[in-house]
């Protein structure tokens, strides 16, 4: 029922986006949620990372959330109502340093205290990439175990946004992913960013958390009003399929669901559609099962190209299922350009370009 | 019936003061008092006892309306849709910025952060250029690719979208300077907020180690994004922060204050003392960017203050025709003109071409070795193009 529903509603919104100019690049695919974890409302993204946020500062009292305005809320609303609740000493603004903020959360973290930091934009953590790979990283293996800072996440709007520009759009997790020591994550939705967020937090190793900016307000699910956690590392198969894999994160997930049915109505193929979820440590077994049923895999992120996660990936696959392939590996992806301002629409990866690249390995 | 002849009694007036002003403003200059400079580690500082010439005073004006009107344009074409993306006003500090060009010479840079419209047409761009980079079109000062962060300009090294990243990049055009014998100065301008940076104390280190002619500008609007000075500065006397880095505290909603602070620091800096750090202590009207209302965390009474008592372009004019340098008819006639101007940039910005898509891989390396953008299908054959030389080295 749940799903006819859906389906339907796609078929309306594909004809309104007709007559009307499209908001966004993709359609947002809501999660099929079970009553595993209880009674559930409909919220967006941010009212379910400021829950989780929410029930570690109610649960646990050794906890703080900080960054740049957070006091009143931040950029995004995710803090709203939070310094209100549980007082200025433990929900608090920092100045503008994000190499300050970072460097700050690991001694905290260190000391023992859940730090919960918030970087507003993923753009202007750059400052902070020495404190994050150099220290963050490196303290449990540098102490031989004596000391770590596993009680620090990071939380950090990123990806495109639709006119973020140069320093409001950038997808860097690739930059990160070539640090052992950290956990990367990245939401698809509402249902799965708060589950994940709290993983995060009670993770013992310093998590960045990665917020499609995209999704805050846009991506509705039903949310448990509970708490539950997702494991990290592990990849959800969102569609199952037998002719082609899709990989993706983030924002690109949603692209890639519409890929999946444009491609079986249109063209009858199937594919099976892949949410990494975890970009380091990333979940290979997941993966490889997948590719070694289909045979052919496309990954594809928003960032650039050259040296982008799918590099990773692709290289693996080679690797694990060489001998599985009817085709190339192929990555869609940004091009290799800075984020360009105006030419934002053309520079994703959106569903066309992607579904070319599904029709180019099928019939390879 | 009161009303009425309150009305009549009020035209008189307006009518007295027009003849008034008219018969009398002959003066060609005269001299003002600012409000005292506040030192730190210097034994004289600029003087508090200005000279301005009419000729100035109709210069300072129409700049600092040019820029008020092309913010509240671009304000309003940011709530229209036709702006996208991040966009930062400078209403309430355009003091500082003319204050400051006004004593600049041919060899003296500026770099500064995101509020960077105003000093972009200071700097030679005319308004539709700053318009158009706004809406994106071709006739933009960055061709439409950089938006309201990215403009450029002659010995205008850019506006910049990183907090406090631009800081020690003036340490390092002033390095340029001093190095190339120009005898250039280089103003870095910051906000309160970005004051906090690592990176401004690591630039204060170099200049004053290598004594760089670098102005060291603190733009303090009294808020770094939604957080006031003081909830988030352990010492909020910017221009003491420096340290060993002498500095002058100046009204930044006094533009001449602002101008004479200016030329003290282009004396200093260019005899080779090494850098100074200059606070101008001013205000911005709207919030941080647009997605800020900028009333969350100060109060409407409190903007509602400063733009009846301390604005900078308010109090300049009270200033200017109470010393009879000019009257009010021509003050009026140059708002018409100005309002004028950037009506029509306006205009021509929402309708001006838009940037072709082989733009989008143009100008990434000045010579590629692969002349193709690696991409993704089915568009995979971008062609690097180089658009233009850079201004910045001829």
């Amino acid at each position: 029922m749940h799903a006819i529903n859906k389906y339907s509603l796609f078929n309306v919104s594909k004809k309104l986006c007709g007559c009307f100019k499209y908001a966004s690049h993709f359609v947002y695919h809501p999660e099929q949620i079970s009553n595993k974890f209880g009674k559930t409302n409909k919220k967006n993204m941010y009212q379910a990372i400021n829950e989780a946020m929410d029930l570690v500062l109610s649960k646990d009292s050794n906890s703080v959330v900080f960054g740049e305005d957070v006091g009143f809320g931040g950029v995004f609303r995710c803090t709203s109502g939070l310094r209100d609740r549980y007082g200025k000493d433990r929900v608090f603004n920092t100045p503008l340093c994000e190499q300050g903020i970072i460097g700050f959360g690991i001694g905290l973290a260190v000391a023992g205290t859940t730090a919960i930091a918030e970087i507003q934009f993923a753009d202007y953590m750059f400052p902070a990439f020495d404190q994050l790979v150099n220290e963050a990283a490196k303290y449990r293996y540098r102490s031989g175990n004596l000391f770590d800072c596993g009680k620090l996440t990071v939380r950090t709007p990123c990806s495109a946004v639709g006119h973020g520009a140069l320093y409001h759009s950038q997808s860097p997790e690739s930059f990160y992913a070539h640090s052992p020591g950290l956990k990367i994550v990245i939401p698809r939705g509402a249902h799965k960013a708060k589950g994940l967020l709290l993983s995060c937090i009670r993770d013992p190793n310093p998590c960045i958390f990665f917020e499609p900016k995209m999704m805050y307000r846009l991506a509705v699910d039903d949310v448990p009003d509970d708490d539950y956690e997702f494991p990290l590392g592990k990849a959800d198969v969102l569609i199952k399929g037998r002719d082609i894999t899709l990989i993706g994160w983030g924002t690109q997930v949603h692209v890639l669901l519409e890929v999946a049915e444009i491609a079986n109505k249109d063209f009858g193929i199937s594919c099976e559609v892949i949410d990494l979820v975890t970009i380091l440590p990333w979940d290979k077994q997941t993966v490889a099962n997948s590719v070694k049923k289909t045979g052919r895999v496309i990954v594809s992120h928003e960032a650039p190209l050259t040296g982008g996660f799918g590099a990773e990936i692709a290289a693996s696959i080679q690797e694990e299922c060489f001998l599985y392939l009817e085709s190339p590996i192929r990555r869609v992806t940004g091009y290799d350009t800075p984020f360009p301002h105006v030419f934002e629409q053309f520079y994703l990866p959106n569903k066309w370009k992607c579904l070319q690249a599904v029709k180019e390995l099928v019939n390879y | 019936m009161n009303g009425s002849s309150v009305l009549r009694k009020n035209s008189l007036k307006n009518v007295l003061s027009i003849l008034e002003s008219r018969l009398f403003s002959s003066a060609s200059e005269a001299t003002f008092e600012t409000k005292p400079f506040k030192l730190h580690k210097l034994e004289n500082g600029p003087n508090t006892n200005v000279t301005l010439s009419r000729e100035d005073a109709l210069k300072y004006y129409t700049q600092m309306q040019t820029i008020r009107r092309i913010e509240t344009s671009a304000g309003n074409l940011y709530k229209e849709k036709i702006v996208r993306g991040f966009c930062h006003l400078y209403s309430g500090q355009e003091a500082c910025a003319v204050g400051m060009k006004a004593v600049f010479r041919d060899t003296d840079s500026i770099i500064t952060a995101y509020r960077a419209h105003g000093w972009t047409y200071l700097m030679g761009v005319d308004p539709f250029g700053v318009l158009a980079e706004l809406t994106g079109r071709k006739g933009g000062n960055a061709r439409g690719k950089g938006g309201s962060m990215h403009m450029y300009a002659k010995n205008f090294y850019g506006g910049n979208g990183i907090v406090g990243a631009q800081v020690p990049l003036g340490a390092g055009i002033a390095f340029a300077a001093k190095y190339n014998k120009t005898g250039g100065v280089c103003f870095t301008l910051y906000g309160d907020g970005a004051s906090n940076q690592g990176q401004v104390f690591e630039a204060y280190n170099m200049s004053k180690l290598w004594n760089l002619p670098c102005v060291f500008v603190c733009e303090n609007n009294g808020y770094g994004m939604g957080t006031s000075a003081e909830r988030s500065s352990a010492s909020i006397t910017f221009y003491s922060r420096g340290d060993y880095i002498p500095g002058i505290w100046v009204d930044g909603m006094d533009v001449l204050a602002v101008r004479e602070a200016s030329r003290f620091a282009i004396d200093y800096c260019s005899s080779g003392k090494g850098p100074l750090v200059m606070e101008t202590a001013t205000y911005r009207y709207s919030g941080h960017s647009m997605s800020d209302p900028g009333t969350s965390y100060r109060t409407r009474d409190e903007i509602q203050e400063v733009r009846q008592t301390r604005d900078p372009i308010t109090s300049f004019k009270e200033k200017i025709i109470g010393a009879n340098l000019v009257n009010i008819d021509e003050l009026k006639e140059i708002d018409k003109e100005v309002k004028a101007q950037i009506d029509d940039a306006v205009k021509k910005a929402k309708t001006d071409t838009e940037v072709p898509l082989a733009d989008l891989a143009g100008d990434i390396y000045s010579k590629p070795l692969e002349t193709t953008i690696r991409g993704v299908t089915p568009f995979k054959n971008l062609e690097h193009i180089r658009i233009g030389p850079a201004v910045n080295l001829n």
